[in-house]
């Protein structure tokens, strides 16, 4: 036996990283998630890619243990490496995974980072609780962590307080705070969505080059189909707390089946085309669900079967679909 | 950093003014004649004359103020006719240290109690343990102080004597005995602040425990304590300074009652003395002396902003 490289895993013959199955959340009467299931090995990226609403964040939330349990009802089951139930991990088991073995990125860097500390301060108390490193050692390996990221002037930096950094500044000590102990899994919540267009597309190619030095997975959730199949390996589509359609990313931009997907890909504009096909009408509320799929009520293809049977996730090749009337194979 | 200072100390000069010209105008305004009070019934216009100009009440009124303000700069406060005694004296040396004592203690007590009752009650929201610290906060705001420490003194001092339940023992001279003098009146005087303490705290952090940064700080693996104590109540510390420097003022007042009721001799019992005895002199002395503390202390807030909050610092 050999050790599962990152192909293997991609290609699904070894034991993936993360494993989802039947993930269900129900905050009161609302199902928010209903029945998710992905899969991730290592090395490998995904993107979670929906409107908003879609749960992709929620689902990050759940992958880190944030969701109490006072807060959502959670059913399914959660695998990450030799931790076979995340479900049910109490906050003993958390402790030891949270900001060690899976760390997340924020979406706004300003509001994650807190104002009354000290950039230094907060990535070093990280190295010296989660690694046990001395004050001097944490210091010296902080600096190199924000030097890594691109961060001039680290030492002055150091003694920064968040506020008195840029945006992009901001989310890239995130960066350097969620990979400071190399963790395998980083799940990184709409990361470029409160900065500026130019500086997107740095902070998302940051983050692919540090997971892949450190040979670390990813999850992004994203609601850019074009970034998400830029960036990632598989794309998971989402819809109002569903699975829609998954597979690898080039694939689902080039030929989407689900109807939910190609709509989502008439948002992307193209220069040199024509027509603009925009999604009408919205997500509709958690209360007032179809019993079917849930995107019914919005699509193109819709038969009257979508509305009483829920499809189910099939997979075709390497593609998932859910969906009675996908688009057909090209 | 020292220019935002030197504005707050110039308002804060200016305050002081103003109080110091209502303080002369209560002199001024009240009844009777300082030259006939010390005369007595039998004297000639000669006597009268010369005692008036000996107290420089001949002078117009912004030079008799501008004296007395001196005065007061320097420590002269005058002399009190029924202690004959002399009134800066009797006021900073002899009442002002212990109602300073009784207010630090009280304050101390309020935060030991209201800020972990607080602090639970935001972590633990809407559950039982939230709602009882509800009744018990909103209970000692609500409760007249003097009532719980007639209450006190039945039960604690008089039925069971556990409690000495008047006087004063000065702590820096028997720190023991100074404490277990200070239980019950310190006990009376923090239950309002104690309640709005309790209440502050947890409004604040209710809402901080919502904010980006307190999920990020869990998502790092910060062990639940840490999240609430290192992160939590770091970012509440304005408000709850806030409220404890505003009811500072207000814990003077209660200290006129609380001091009455324990026959303790600070500043509260003696001011009640003093109107009692219309002394104006001690009377105004006590004014100006709370008035400062209470604008030393906002003083002291406004200026303690920036160490709490890094965001208030100039760049």
């Amino acid at each position: 036996m050999t050790a599962p490289d990152a192909h293997q895993a991609a290609a699904g013959d070894a034991l993936p990283l993360l494993a989802v199955e039947g993930l269900t959340l129900e905050r009161g009467p609302s199902r928010i998630l209903d029945g998710v299931s992905l899969t991730l090995g290592r090395g490998e990226t995904l993107a979670l890619v929906g409107e908003s609403g879609a749960g992709k964040s929620t689902i990050a939330f759940a992958l880190m243990g944030l969701i109490g349990k006072g807060e959502a009802k959670i059913a399914g089951r959660m695998r990450f490496d030799e931790v076979e139930d995340l479900v049910s991990l109490n906050e003993r088991g958390w402790g030891r995974l949270r900001g060690r073995r899976i760390a997340m990125v924020f979406q706004d860097a300003g509001a994650a980072l807190d104002p009354c500390y000290t950039v230094g301060g907060q990535l070093v108390s990280v190295l010296r609780r989660q690694l046990g490193l001395s004050r001097a050692k944490a210091r010296e390996r902080a600096l190199e962590l924000l030097e890594g990221v691109g961060i001039n002037d680290a030492e002055a930096r150091l003694s920064a307080y968040p506020h008195e950094l840029s945006g992009g500044m901001q989310q890239r000590v995130m960066v350097a705070i969620a990979l400071a102990c190399n963790p395998e899994l980083l799940l990184a919540d709409e990361p470029t969505s409160a900065l500026d267009v130019t500086i997107q597309a740095q902070i998302i190619r940051l983050i692919l080059t540090e997971i892949r030095a450190r040979g670390a997975s990813c999850v992004f959730v994203l609601h850019d189909l074009a970034l998400a199949s830029q960036s990632c390996d598989k794309i998971v589509v989402l819809y109002a707390g569903q699975v829609m359609e998954a597979g690898p990313s080039r694939g689902i931009l080039e030929h989407p089946r689900h109807p939910y997907t190609r709509l989502l890909k008439s948002c992307v504009l193209e220069i040199g085309t024509e027509t603009l096909d925009p999604p009408e009408g919205g997500v509709p509320s958690y209360g007032d669900m179809p019993a079917g799929c849930r995107f019914a009520t919005r699509c193109p293809n819709a038969l009257p079967r979508c509305f009483a049977e829920r499809p189910v996730l099939a997979a075709e090749g390497e593609r998932l679909i859910a969906c009675f009337n996908p688009e057909p194979r090209q | 950093m020292l220019s935002q200072a030197a504005g707050k100390i110039a308002q804060t000069l200016v305050v002081l003014l103003i109080v110091s010209i209502a303080s002369f105008s209560l002199l001024k305004l009240a009844p009777g004649d300082p030259v006939l009070l010390m005369l007595g019934s039998e004297f000639d216009q000669a006597s009268y004359d010369s005692l008036n100009h000996a107290l420089g009440l001949d002078q117009p009124m912004i030079v008799q103020y501008a004296q007395w303000l001196g005065n007061f700069v320097t420590g002269d406060w005058g002399v009190s006719y029924v202690a004959r005694a002399d009134i800066f004296n009797l006021v900073v040396r002899e009442a002002l240290p212990v109602t300073l004592t009784l207010t630090a203690c009280s304050l101390g007590l309020a935060i030991l109690v209201g800020v972990p009752v607080g602090v639970l009650s935001a972590v633990k929201k809407d559950t039982a343990w939230d709602a009882g610290a509800a009744v018990f906060a909103l209970t000692g705001t609500a409760f007249p102080s003097f009532f719980l420490g007639i209450l006190l003194i039945w039960f604690l001092g008089v039925k069971f004597g556990a409690f000495p339940v008047m006087g004063f023992v000065p702590p820096w001279e028997d720190f023991w005995a100074g404490l277990y003098h200070l239980v019950l009146p310190s006990i009376t005087l923090s239950t309002f602040f104690i309640g709005m303490i309790v209440r502050v705290t947890r409004a604040a952090l209710v809402e901080v425990l919502d904010q980006p940064y307190i999920t990020a700080a869990r998502a790092r693996g910060e062990p639940g304590w840490r999240v609430v104590w290192v992160h939590g109540v770091r970012n509440i510390m304005m408000p709850v300074v806030t409220v404890i420097g505003l009811q500072l003022g207000g814990i003077l007042q209660g200290a006129v009652l609380t001091e009455t009721v324990f026959s303790m001799p600070g500043i509260g019992q003696m001011l009640t003395n003093a109107v009692l005895g219309r002394e104006y002199m001690l009377v105004q002395a006590g004014v100006m002396l709370t008035a400062v503390m209470f604008i030393l202390v906002n003083l002291l807030v406004d200026l303690s902003y920036p160490l709490l909050d890094p965001r208030l610092r100039p760049r």
